[in-house]
């Protein structure tokens, strides 16, 4: 299930502006790596490159490797709609698709990439329903839309449809800013369960969430605007929390960031 | 200690003179009573006369009593309250005259006899006759035009919005503007050169082609901004569950933009179902059933409004009207399909 990604010398442009530079990191399986960092410094891009959605945004283009399990996702001969099955994104907004009921948000992987079993498909909604703690929230009206449910519930439900289809790393970008505290701790709860079964990404801006659920912590930081941003360090996050071995680090964390 | 119990009220700020609801009404009927009484005594005839008077006393009234008895912002809110009005009541008025004069005359020979009849052996100058013949051609016509250019239109909106980068994009895009602006003659003599061309005869389905023609760019513009209304987070959403690009738009892009597509096809089906120009050069006209496109000249519902009203037989006059009323009822029977899929289609919000 879980599986391991390795990177190495990553650069990502946006056409000719270089938006992260020489990115090398690795991220174990069956935990939770938190990137945190100031605004513009390249932490959704990254986390995008290491499901080739980076390449989904006009002039979006990749330098380095992204090794999942020995496996360069960027070689020769690689599918991307392939690396995004394996590897699942939750974004920052809830997004369900307003046109599908509940039932058919979380069937929506499987429907559409038409790899499934009809007499499986209730079963894999009731399961993601359940590993996304919603399903008792929503099992009397799962032919309601999607869309009618709270911006918690929304969020849960997108987390439900990333991993109805089974994927071996769960990506997070910023899953929790536009929700409430409580909605906040359902969903760090949910990702302290998940981290059992996938290697979990999360990009935060909170960094009392990256402290409460994340096992490594990665900085990054830009050293000028319209610099690219790079990785200053990455370590367990109790470290990262405590005594960082980098300045700029303990100035970001302790909020003496210029 | 408190200071603020023994100081006098002031006066309210936030709180002016108003003029009662019912003044716009007396400042409009006083100015229309003036603008007739102007009128009388200056011994003028004409309706426009009085009733333009009548406005620049009721605009000019309502700024001075407003500035007067309010403020001069409260003043100029009023004057442009009132041309907004204005502006309206001129886009209705004709708009109610029309359908109320074509509900008027229409209604004298439109029965079930008229809608299931041709003009077969009917002479202009006689009674009776139909233009079952002309709703037939008119069906089959616009509908075949629709097939056309509907899914071309659609596809061409797909490419421009999901797939198109760079020249070729920017070249379809200018030539969908251009194509916009051609006139219908202009498209129904393209069609008529190839016509000749080939040495043919006119039948339904050359009308088709010319109508199609001016269809197409209809649908491009307004399924592009349709599709363009469509939030990325939902593509990028699909996309990230692995699903192909091609899957994305079928399944998440079009279901979500479907009811705003489909009403636009509408109303370009209702904007060259009243097209003349090209149906006259190349479809030619027929008093009789035709009901096969492919051959023959057919009639449709414009060209026999054009073609009875310039035969001069009150008759055919009666006739015309009648075509007239069918034609904006169908028109109008396609604008309300076109909300009702809209309202249907459109992404549920409730609970």
């Amino acid at each position: 299930m879980a599986k391991r990604i390795d990177v190495s010398g990553l650069t990502a442009y946006y056409g000719s502006h270089k938006a992260i530079e020489d990115i090398s990191m690795t991220v174990e399986p069956r935990s939770v790596t938190a990137f945190i960092g100031p605004s513009g410094c390249g932490k959704s891009t990254f986390l995008r490159t290491l499901n080739r959605m980076h390449e989904v945004t006009a002039g979006g283009r990749v330098e380095g490797k992204v090794l999942l399990d020995d496996e360069d996702l960027y070689g020769t001969g690689i599918d991307p709609v392939s690396v995004r099955r394996e590897v699942g994104m939750v974004f920052q907004r809830p997004n369900p698709f307003p046109t599908m009921s509940i039932f058919d948000n979380v069937a929506a992987g499987l429907r559409l990439n038409g790899n499934y079993k009809k007499s499986e498909l209730a079963d894999v909604v009731e399961r993601s329903l359940k590993g996304a703690n919603l399903w008792n929230e929503v099992k009397d009206r799962l032919n309601k839309p999607g869309s009618g449910l709270s911006g918690g519930q929304q969020q849960r439900l997108c987390i439900a449809r990333a991993i109805a289809v089974e994927p071996n790393v769960l990506l997070m970008d910023e899953p929790c800013s536009a929700l409430d505290p409580i909605s906040t701790l359902a969903i760090e709860d949910l990702i302290g369960e998940l981290k059992e079964r996938f290697t979990i990404v999360i990009v935060t801006h909170n960094m009392q969430q990256a402290a409460r659920v994340s096992d490594r912590t990665a900085f990054f930081n830009l050293s000028a605007v319209g610099q690219p941003g790079k990785l200053v360090e990455i370590d367990d996050t109790e470290r990262i929390f405590s005594n960082p071995s980098v300045q700029a680090t303990e100035d970001y964390i302790s909020g003496r960031f210029g | 200690m408190s200071t603020a119990t023994t100081a006098p009220k002031a006066a309210s700020t936030l709180r002016g003179a108003r003029l009662p609801k019912w003044a716009p009404w007396a400042i409009a009927a006083g100015s229309v009573a003036a603008g007739i009484g102007i009128s009388v005594a200056a011994g003028l005839h004409s309706n426009i006369q009085w009733a333009l008077i009548a406005a620049i006393l009721y605009i000019l009234g309502t700024y001075v009593i407003a500035a007067r008895v309010e403020n001069r912002r409260q003043a100029t809110d009023r004057v442009v309250t009132s041309l907004v009005w204005v502006a309206f009541l001129l886009a209705v008025v004709p708009l109610a005259s029309l359908v109320w004069s074509t509900v008027q005359r229409g209604t004298k020979v439109l029965d079930v006899y008229f809608l299931t009849h041709s003009m077969g052996v009917v002479a202009d100058s006689e009674t009776g006759g139909g233009i079952y013949h002309a709703i037939l051609g008119t069906l089959q016509q616009v509908g075949l035009a629709t097939l056309i250019a509907a899914p071309v239109g659609v596809l061409t909106a797909i490419y421009l919005v999901e797939y198109g980068r760079g020249n070729l994009a920017r070249a379809v895009t200018f030539f969908v503007d251009v194509m916009t602006g051609i006139p219908s003659i202009v498209a129904g003599l393209f069609i008529l050169s190839l016509m000749l061309m080939f040495d043919m005869e006119p039948f339904g389905f050359a009308g088709s082609l010319a109508l199609a023609i001016l269809m197409m760019p209809v649908v491009v513009r307004s399924t592009e901004e349709m599709l363009k209304l469509v939030p990325n987070e939902l593509r990028e959403a699909s996309l990230a569950l692995g699903v192909p690009k091609w899957r994305t738009i079928l399944k998440v892009v079009l279901p979500t933009s479907l009811g705003g597509i489909t009403t636009g096809i509408m109303l370009s089906i209702a904007r060259i179902a009243g097209e003349t120009a090209p149906v006259l050069l190349l479809v030619f006209g027929s008093k009789f059933i035709n009901a096969n496109p492919f051959e023959g000249a057919q009639a449709s519902l414009p060209l026999y409004i054009y073609q009875q009203y310039g035969s001069g037989e009150v008759t055919a006059y009666d006739r015309a009207w009648a075509a007239s009323l069918t034609l904006i009822a169908f028109v109008m029977i396609l604008n309300l399909v076109a909300r009702g899929i809209a309202r249907w289609k459109a992404p549920k919000t409730g609970r």
